[in-house]
């Protein structure tokens, strides 16, 4: 299998990262190149293989629904590009 | 001073012959003069570690001590740690004081340990030279020409340099153990789950876990008795009982039965290097071990399965870089969109963008059945083969990298190759067994890794396996030329 440019771009842009055309031109080559490794995978036979998740078979653990963290909002704010009155701010969404 | 272990730098605070302010300064002076040789570390900050190394001498003073109070240690710059740079070595943090600790550091904090520095990484993790660090790459002490192996290279470099007793590192593909090999030094990589991941930057959270890198077993085991332990924060953790790792160092070998898997020993491993593995089992032979083959018939199925599933993985855990709430934000964007765009095609370097483009393709609609599905299908395969293996033996060894460090620059414009580089050690992250790299030589100057890998949960005996062979060899004990 060969992934074409436009796939490229589709995947990037699905992945929110901006490509210039000549980046999406060698990404192109090595992914292609990394695909024809992963297609060794796809001779096997795996009928009736348990596809295994996670390197332990557990269940996922509960906890009390309690509140056990302490407010630092402003700790966490202070490492943020940019925050007002206590919010994250982005650019505007609807006009 | 530089060159002990870790219990003998211990009984020497213990003993005043040092304090823990005066063993810190020692390395800060060294890490000063000889870091830009090797760029081993990526942040240093000599008020903090000289707090905590006086924090340190009060606990001593007082004869509150444990273990490794006092004693300083170089940490991954993939684990948070509040009030220090930690960038995970890319641009995308590469302003990220963090708030908080990760689980790890809260626990070397609490035993009264002192952080060195953060050392320099892949960035997140991803790559196997330490060539795809924003900060640069980092040169391998034995050879400056050469890589120290990846992605917990700076680790690896900077234990090597003696700029720091140990230090920790993360290991998602053999990121502990092939730079550990490459370096000569001793890294462990613990049974997934032990260590808690809390705090420490995800890769791909199925197969990350942290483990330290050390001169000897002995001291692995060490760092690992502090690092080890059930954490509520992790939802994988394990909650098991407590373990001393130090307790059956000393058992002797007599009657290990030892699995050399076919697979480990035919082509793909670089002659010189495998002469030097089976010198180290026929070492073993002497200490009373028996061999047998044993067959991993689905290993080469491994670094594919790896290539989907790590990525995968990634692509999820990455998306939380969007420059909103921390890190990198593109200087000029048009809307929403674009920000997040520009953000991260500035903030990623070229091999994490490689990544996270594999992974959101292998999830896409239509082709997640075929490649993901598949890739979790021939996890369980490899998983497998472990189990069969080890109805026959205790301990599985093999090499831990096809060949020795590699030049700077010969493999980074070619992921595959890259890529290869890990044959030996992603099964065992697949499988989520544990596994160790062991100093067995050298091959032209450069370090060699004998690798261990474990049943689950075996972490005391390799740490015993790995020992009892450095009680009969001083590979471990070797330092590189011209570091004074």
């Amino acid at each position: 299998m060969s992934l074409t440019l436009e796939q490229v771009r589709r995947v990037a842009q699905l992945a929110r990262i901006d490509i210039s055309d000549a980046e999406a031109e060698s990404t192109l080559g090595h992914l292609n190149g990394i695909f024809s490794l992963i297609e060794e995978m796809q001779a096997v036979d795996t009928r009736g293989v348990e596809p295994m998740a996670h390197a332990q078979d557990l269940a996922q653990r509960l906890r009390v629904d309690e509140v056990t963290e302490v407010n630092r909002r402003d700790a966490y704010q202070a490492v943020a590009p940019e925050t007002e009155a206590g919010l994250y701010l982005v650019p505007k969404v609807i006009e | 001073m530089i060159t002990r272990s870790l219990s003998a730098l211990a009984r020497a605070l213990a003993a005043r012959e040092i304090s823990s302010v005066e063993l810190t300064r020692l390395y800060l002076e060294r890490i000063a003069r000889l870091n830009p040789k090797f760029n081993a570390y990526i942040s240093v900050d000599e008020e903090k570690s000289l707090a905590q190394a006086r924090a340190a001498d009060d606990m001593l003073a007082a004869g509150q001590a444990g273990p490794l109070t006092g004693i300083p240690l170089a940490q991954k710059d993939i684990f948070c740690a509040r009030g220090w740079l930690t960038t995970c070595g890319s641009k995308m943090l590469s302003n990220f004081v963090s708030p908080y600790d990760a689980t790890v550091i809260e626990r070397f904090n609490a035993a009264g340990t002192v952080i060195l520095g953060k050392t320099n990484m892949d960035e997140f993790a991803m790559g196997s030279s330490n060539e795809t660090s924003h900060f640069g790459a980092v040169r391998n002490p034995w050879n400056t020409e050469c890589v120290p192996g990846g992605s917990s290279g700076g680790s690896a470099a900077a234990v090597a340099a003696l700029l720091a007793p140990a230090a920790t590192g993360t290991d998602t593909g053999g990121s502990i153990r092939q730079p550990a090999a490459m370096c000569g030094l001793t890294g462990l990589k613990p049974t997934y789950g032990v260590v808690s991941r809390y705090g420490m930057i995800a890769f791909a959270s199925s197969l990350d876990q942290g483990g330290p890198m050390a001169r000897s077993a002995e001291d692995c085991a060490l760092l690992l008795n502090t690092m080890a332990g059930f954490d509520e924060r992790d939802s994988t953790s394990l909650d098991r009982p407590k373990e001393d790792y130090t307790r059956d160092v000393e058992k002797p070998l007599a009657g290990l039965k030892i699995g050399l898997p076919k697979e480990f020993f035919g082509e793909g491993c670089d002659p010189d290097v495998m002469k030097r593995i089976e010198e180290a089992i026929a070492e073993y032979r002497k200490l009373g071990a028996e061999t047998i083959e044993v067959s991993l018939p689905n290993m080469k199925l491994a670094v594919p399965a790896y290539y989907v599933i790590a990525p995968a993985e990634a692509s999820s855990n990455l998306s939380r870089f969007d420059g909103v709430r921390y890190g990198y934000r593109a200087p000029e964007y048009a809307d929403l969109n674009d920000m997040y765009s520009k953000t991260r095609a500035q903030g990623f370097g070229e091999e994490v963008k490689r990544r996270i483009l594999i992974g959101t393709y292998v999830l896409s609609h239509g082709y997640y059945d075929a490649y993901y599905l598949q890739a979790q299908r021939i996890r369980r395969l490899i998983a497998n083969d472990f189990v069969e293996a080890f109805k026959q033996c205790d301990v599985i060894m093999g090499p831990t990298s096809p060949t020795t460090a590699f030049r700077i620059g010969e493999k980074a414009s070619d992921p595959v190759q890259m890529y290869l580089s890990d044959i030996y050690t992603i099964a065992v992250n697949l499988a989520g067994l544990p596994g160790m790299a062991v100093p067995a030589g050298f091959v032209g100057g450069l370090p060699v890794g004998l690798q261990l890998i474990g049943n689950y949960f075996s972490e005391a005996r390799l740490l015993n396996v790995a020992h009892r062979y450095q009680q009969v060899t001083d590979w471990h004990l070797q330092h590189p030329a011209g570091l004074d």
